[in-house]
């Protein structure tokens, strides 16, 4: 992992974006980094473009927030177009494969998982994308030990859904 | 201290309660605090407590005094809307010297406002929000240990003053999850409130020679003494004299006013050499410490002062601050109102001021931008 990482995880309301920046900045916390996550996001109950960060780092965390990401995960074409702009050079950018490439993604380098159809297909629920994404995010950025990803994951999810959750994190480390 | 644990800041709020002896919680759910009620109603039955969802925010705040009154430590939390609707009974509080947390994690206003977005524009709301003189303890986090340590504070100073306390937190800070070691029960300072057995109808409110505050009968335990949000004399009952009304009034400013060293609390960062006082409190204090960091860098000469206790506000700390600098930049995620205070103590040192009202917070880019225009 670089020394900051300032992860920024969009998707539509619903989707678990949020758990998922959770479940990263706990595995972070567990491997003894410091972490702070937060979100944005309107009204709506479900729906809605919705963003969530967490900033990770091996030294002192200094502010919360993202202020210019390292990392961004889309899911939706909405939240892509609402969150994708102005992201640095050295910006990791993911993108769901069901997702349009606008313009000014097409001419840089990007990477693409099909997180939202492996979670379907692979895993058999739906749900399950959000911990698809976690194990690609920490396959790409190299955050924490895969063990400990787990152990992070475990930790976060309702009792009775481990099976489908760890069966996700296998499909998510060999989607890329 | 215990192991690391990321932790909401709502959720440090009342787990800090109930280090602090919160045995009871009655509240109506509401974004973004929505947090403290859920977890309170999941942690106090596992430490003996109760959680009452009220059906509205007023009959919330009515049954945390009640409670506070029968003797068990009680808080009740709100956002802007629902904190005006506390207000009444804020006020009850005071007046009748019962002691209780309010907590109101802040969002967007007026009305419904942005009710996921965060704000700080209830602060003088905190302040003078319920009608007539009262005194005020208002305390405003700025990370999620803090609101862990500092929601012990707020109950012990409601303890010790028999008065209402406060708890001024914001979306920013409420929502926010952050690295905490749990402090052990033996490195916290726990207070409760003085019971007296032995007090007669004559004296439920008589004060101790040398305290502000009367002793607390225990409600229910054969002693029959009246409670009222009337002007009371030590009897408890509204038979005095003009003379008596200002008497009472005093002592219940006087908590706060004779007891500010006790109460305060700022921290001041990199100010030894600050020509430029950033004066900024909760989540807004994020913001104004990284600009200052990175002000530092670029060799400007920039400190902070972050008031913890917002209300009372430091005063003489701002004074001291005010013979120093050359100006003061004040920074809030509200249209101006903490710049109100600073002016009043700045003296002719002038106060700048930038606020951002549109849901976000303010980004450190802005302060610094502000900062690099007035070095």
């Amino acid at each position: 992992m670089r020394n900051r990482e300032e992860l920024r995880l969009v998707g539509s309301g619903g989707q678990g974006v949020i758990l998922a920046s959770v479940i990263l900045a706990e595995a972070a916390i567990l491997a003894g980094k410091n972490a702070a996550q937060s979100q944005s996001y309107g009204p709506e109950a479900r729906g809605g473009a919705c963003m969530a960060q967490a900033v990770i780092s091996n030294g002192e965390l200094g502010f919360p927030k993202v202020r210019i990401p390292s990392f961004l995960m889309a899911l939706t074409d909405q939240s892509l177009e609402k969150y994708g702009k102005n992201l640095p050079e050295d910006c990791v950018i993911l993108v769901d494969s069901s997702l349009e490439i606008p313009e000014w993604l097409a001419g840089r380098k990007y990477y693409q998982a099909p997180i939202l159809q492996a979670a379907i297909d692979q895993v058999g629920k739906a749900q399950t994308a959000n911990i698809v994404a976690v194990a690609v995010i920490n396959k790409l950025l190299d955050i924490v030990p895969q063990d400990v990803l787990k152990e992070a994951v475990s930790a976060r999810i309702p009792k009775g859904t481990e099976a489908a959750n760890f069966k996700a994190l296998e499909v998510g480390f060999n989607l890329l | 201290m215990g192991k690391k644990v990321l932790m909401q800041g709502n959720e440090a709020c009342v787990m800090g309660a109930i280090a602090a002896g919160m045995r009871f919680f009655a509240g109506y759910p509401i974004t973004p605090s929505t947090e403290i009620a859920e977890i309170s109603a999941q942690e106090l039955p596992k430490v003996g407590g109760r959680f009452l969802q009220m059906e509205d925010e007023i009959s919330g705040a009515a049954a945390a005094i009640g409670a506070s009154v029968a003797g068990v430590k009680a808080m009740t939390a709100t956002s802007g809307p629902g904190f005006s609707l506390k207000q009444e009974h804020i006020g009850y509080a005071a007046e009748a010297e019962i002691p209780v947390v309010v907590v109101d994690v802040q969002r967007v206003g007026p009305s419904t406002g942005l009710p996921t977005s965060p704000a700080q524009g209830d602060l003088m709301q905190a302040r003078w929000g319920t009608h007539g003189d009262h005194p005020a303890i208002v305390i405003s986090p700025a990370t999620v240990k803090e609101t862990y340590l500092e929601a012990i504070r707020c109950f012990n100073l409601a303890e010790k003053y028999r008065t209402p306390v406060i708890f001024l937190m914001d979306e920013m800070v409420g929502h926010l999850r952050e690295g905490i070691e749990i402090p052990e029960a033996d490195e916290i300072e726990v207070i409760d409130r003085t019971v007296n057995k032995n007090l007669t109808d004559e004296q439920a409110y008589s004060i101790p020679e040398g305290k502000y505050a009367p002793e607390m009968a225990p409600f229910g335990e054969g002693l029959h003494y009246n409670i009222s949000g009337l002007f009371h004399d030590e009897t408890g009952f509204p038979r005095g004299t003009a003379q008596s009304y200002e008497k009472f009034m005093n002592r219940l400013l006087d908590k706060v006013e004779k007891n500010r060293d006790d109460i305060e609390k700022w921290e001041e960062k990199f100010m030894d050499d600050a020509e430029i006082a950033v004066v900024s409190f909760g989540g807004a204090a994020r913001s104004a410490e990284e600009a200052v960091i990175e002000a530092r860098k670029q060799g400007i000469k920039a400190g902070l002062f972050r008031p913890i206790t917002v209300w009372p506000f430091p005063e003489k700390a701002l004074e001291a601050v005010a013979k120093k600098v050359k100006r003061f930049l004040v920074v809030e995620n509200n249209a101006g109102q903490m710049v109100i205070e600073v002016k009043a103590h700045a003296g002719n040192v002038p106060v700048d001021f930038l606020g951002r009202f549109n849901g976000s917070v303010v980004d450190p880019d802005e302060v610094l931008a502000k900062l690099k225009e007035e070095a």
